[in-house]
């Protein structure tokens, strides 16, 4: 059946539409008119044809439905100025077809025009926003009395619900999430079976169980548009089909209450975010710290902005940390913007945290288990068709970059060659990780299907960075007053080099102060130095007999040192004054604590001195006592012997 | 309702600064600039040694006459500081309404502060944050 298209195509051939176009392009009409409240027009396109003007589609779900189909603006425009429906001011049904098979043909890539639409074309594609679509479409069940697919990507979700509602199957096809599925791009994603009629669907959801596997593998090869002709529906069928069970291989009981496909975590990528939590933190009850989960994120490549968008959705209670569902959530937002999908504006509600904890248990695997399990990987399906997952993701995932590994071969065994390459690099480093296991370090586990790329993109990025080695200056000063003090010839000109170390006190703020404390400090020191010279542990003896040679030294030095001092704090102000603020801020602290304890010792010191010399000065004064008493005596007796001469 | 809402690093440069979409922003602008010198004489006359006690609400920095804008401020404990132009003419603001929109600032901020990915002294791009000044902010229909 092929409808003629009327007058509104400027050039005046006949449009020909296949029959499967022609049914979804009347479908689609229906709905926009519909949705206006104009009649059905699904009937024959005879009907449609014999009253060309009678029926329109409004204008609101016609644009609706072109920005659905994702083309730009201008695109758009030209596409609506093309099928005449601004000549004629409304889109009539045959404008409306020739606008879908102009959409159809820039969805190919085909420049707008309308040669285009004379070859065969795919159908278009929609994609609309559930809101929009719910809005426009109302149910689906009410328009036509059959369970139509509506042309959008949420389809799935509608494919998704029915297919429940009426038969749940489990499809033990290894489905790839939603995410995994659209490696190459969006559009694939959408293709859903357009107005092929559920019932068909529903059919043939036997036969496609036991083939979705190798199916898929058309899917998987970048499809060009092209593939996409009318003749080639049945296989574009089957791989709709089998897309959408894929996205119905999730837990039945939580499928029919949040329709959001994208944003809803399979199996098995639930276990790679979760081995991959573990990587990061060996404990799953406990949460990942804002700068590993910072570092680990970063090697996504996706931008800062993004990922902090995507911290602030995923982290709920804005603790900078994140728990295992936070964990989930931002990972699988992570890994669906790498697919290229849009950020929500907020956490899809299958991401929450809560919806998360619930639907999936956390897994009871115990960390001992854990490495026997990744050494029976090989032998295990899931973990391979997880690796060709994770592979197909990868693909798109060029950060976690992929060494060398094929991603379009679509062989099983090339596959598993890979794997089991992959593997007993994973061996050897298995021993050692489970060594490392408790420790934070941020090599992944290994395992097969957490591809050694990402492993080895995780080791690169993950040398902690050494800090930097502290400045060592004071330690030449502190070693200096200790050390000048035990090793001191009695040199002036050592002497002289005792000096640098008070130097650094002035930039404290009393610098007075600390002048006189490093000229008191250094007096006893000066003082010891030459009595240590003589003999290591000073005698109480030799203080007192060191002390007079050494008042001239003082006294000598005296005038050096205030001078020196004067020098050296005007140099050393300026010198910090204009270096970097932060350095001498340190240097001086461990100055000046140095100094502190230089200054403790010299006062411990001056103490034991003051001790004995009020010891020798009781001493003396005793024998001043005695000495006294002598000479009174002696006194006395040469009374006693001059009263004789006197008289 | 805030007319204008910013939040002033330690460094005096702006964070994040966002008025109701008039003809004449700047001048909202220079208000935030003018009250700095206000907040940074407030900070500094409270005294050295009460750091703790210091409060962080600041209050009515910079009336106007003409415009019946005010201006408040709110300094954090690491000298971040909001500034708030108000317009008193529709409704009399009350002093606690004032506060916790500064309260409602200072949460918002500090979730912001927690995102890793954010680099302290980066502008601040959380939309969670613009999403919450929105709700503060004069409507503008």
């Amino acid at each position: 059946m092929e409808a003629a298209a009327g007058g509104g195509c400027g050039s005046g051939q006949p449009l020909l539409l296949s029959e499967g176009e022609q049914q979804c392009y009347s479908e689609l009409f229906a709905r926009c008119a519909g949705a206006a409240g104009g009649g059905p027009g699904s009937g024959p396109p005879e009907a449609a044809r014999a009253v060309p003007g009678a029926v329109s589609a409004a204008a609101g779900p016609v644009a609706d439905l072109f920005r659905a189909s994702q083309l730009p603006a201008e695109t758009l425009h030209q596409i609506t100025e093309l099928c005449g429906a601004k000549r004629v001011g409304y889109f009539g049904p045959t404008q409306f077809y020739i606008a879908l098979k102009l959409i159809a043909a820039a969805q190919s890539g085909l420049p707008v025009r309308i040669e285009s639409i004379k070859c065969e074309l795919p159908l278009p594609r929609f994609m609309m926003s559930k809101t929009d679509a719910e809005i426009r479409f109302g149910n689906p069940a009410e328009l036509h009395g059959t369970k139509v697919q509506i042309p959008y990507l949420i389809t799935e979700k509608n494919t998704f619900k029915r297919m429940d509602d009426e038969d749940k199957q489990e499809t033990q096809s290894p489905t790839m999430s939603p995410l995994a599925s659209p490696p190459s791009s969006p559009p694939h994603y959408q293709r859903v079976p357009l107005s092929h009629g559920y019932s068909k669907l529903r059919s043939s959801t036997e036969q496609m169980h036991p083939a979705p596997y190798e199916a898929r593998q058309p899917l998987v090869q970048p499809e060009g548009p092209s593939s996409g002709a009318p003749g080639a529906k049945p296989p574009r069928h089957q791989a709709s089909l089998i897309r959408s069970f894929s996205v119905e291989r999730e837990p039945h009981d939580n499928n029919s209450n949040y329709p959001d496909e994208p944003w809803r975590i399979t199996e098995e990528q639930r276990e790679y975010y979760v081995n991959q939590f573990r990587s990061l933190q060996p404990d799953p009850s406990s949460f990942i710290s804002g700068s590993v989960a910072k570092n680990f994120f970063t090697k996504s490549k996706l931008s800062i902005p993004e990922l902090s968008y995507i911290w602030e959705l995923s982290d709920a209670d804005c603790d900078g940390a994140l728990t295992l569902p936070e964990f989930c959530a931002a990972f699988h937002l992570i890994v669906a913007r790498k697919n290229g999908y849009p950020l929500p504006e907020g956490l899809p509600p299958t991401l929450q945290p809560e919806y998360l904890q619930a639907a999936f248990p956390k897994p009871k695997r115990e960390c001992s288990l854990f490495d026997s399990y990744s050494e029976s990987m090989p032998a295990n399906q899931q973990p391979r068709e997880l690796n060709r997952m994770e592979k197909l993701s990868i693909k798109d995932m060029a950060d976690f970059p992929v060494p060398a590994q094929d991603v379009t071969s679509d062989d099983k065994q090339a596959l598993k060659s890979t794997a089991d390459e992959a593997l007993p690099k994973d061996m050897s480093e298995d021993p050692a990780t489970s060594k490392d296991s408790n420790s934070l370090k941020a090599r992944p586990r290994s395992r097969s299907y957490s591809s050694t790329s990402i492993e080895e993109a995780m080791k690169r990025g993950e040398d902690p960075p050494t800090p930097p080695p502290r400045p060592q200056k004071t330690h030449s000063r502190a070693s200096s007053l200790d050390l000048n003090k035990v090793f001191q010839p009695s040199v002036p000109a050592t002497k002289s080099g005792l000096l640098p170390p008070p130097p650094a006190l002035p930039p404290r703020p009393c610098p007075s102060q600390s002048e006189q404390a490093s000229e008191a400090e250094i007096h006893p020191q000066l003082n010891r130095a030459p009595s240590q010279a003589a003999d290591s542990s000073p005698t109480k003896k030799d203080i007192p007999y060191s002390q007079p040679p050494s008042k001239p030294i003082r006294r000598k030095f005296r005038p050096e040192n205030p001078a020196t001092e004067n020098q050296e704090p005007s140099s050393t102000v300026g010198g910090p004054a204009s270096a970097a603020t932060g350095k001498p801020h340190t240097a001086v602290q461990k100055q000046s604590s140095k100094q502190k304890k230089a200054i403790q010792t010299a006062i411990r010191k001056n103490k034991e001195a003051n001790a004995v010399l009020a010891r020798l000065n009781s001493e003396l004064q005793q024998q001043l006592k005695e000495v006294h008493q002598e000479r009174i005596a002696l006194e006395n007796q040469l009374e006693q012997l001059r009263p004789v001469t006197v008289l | 309702m805030a007319v204008c809402v910013a939040v002033i690093a330690k460094e005096n440069y702006p964070l994040y600064i966002r008025s109701i979409p008039t003809e004449n922003e700047l001048k909202f602008h220079y208000m935030v600039h003018t009250s700095l010198d206000v907040v940074d004489e407030k900070i500094s006359a409270m005294g050295k040694a009460l750091v703790d006690q210091r409060e962080l609400y600041l209050g009515l920095l910079y009336p106007t006459e003409d415009y019946k804008l005010c201006s408040y401020g709110y300094v954090t404990n690491s000298k971040v500081k909001f500034v708030m132009v108000v317009d008193s003419s529709n409704t009399a603001l009350r002093d606690n309404e004032i506060r916790s929109m500064f309260r409602k600032l200072h949460n918002s901020y500090t979730d912001v502060m927690c995102n890793p990915f954010y680099n302290p002294g980066d502008r601040i791009q959380s939309r969670a944050f613009d999403s919450m000044v929105t709700s503060m902010m004069v409507q503008v229909c």
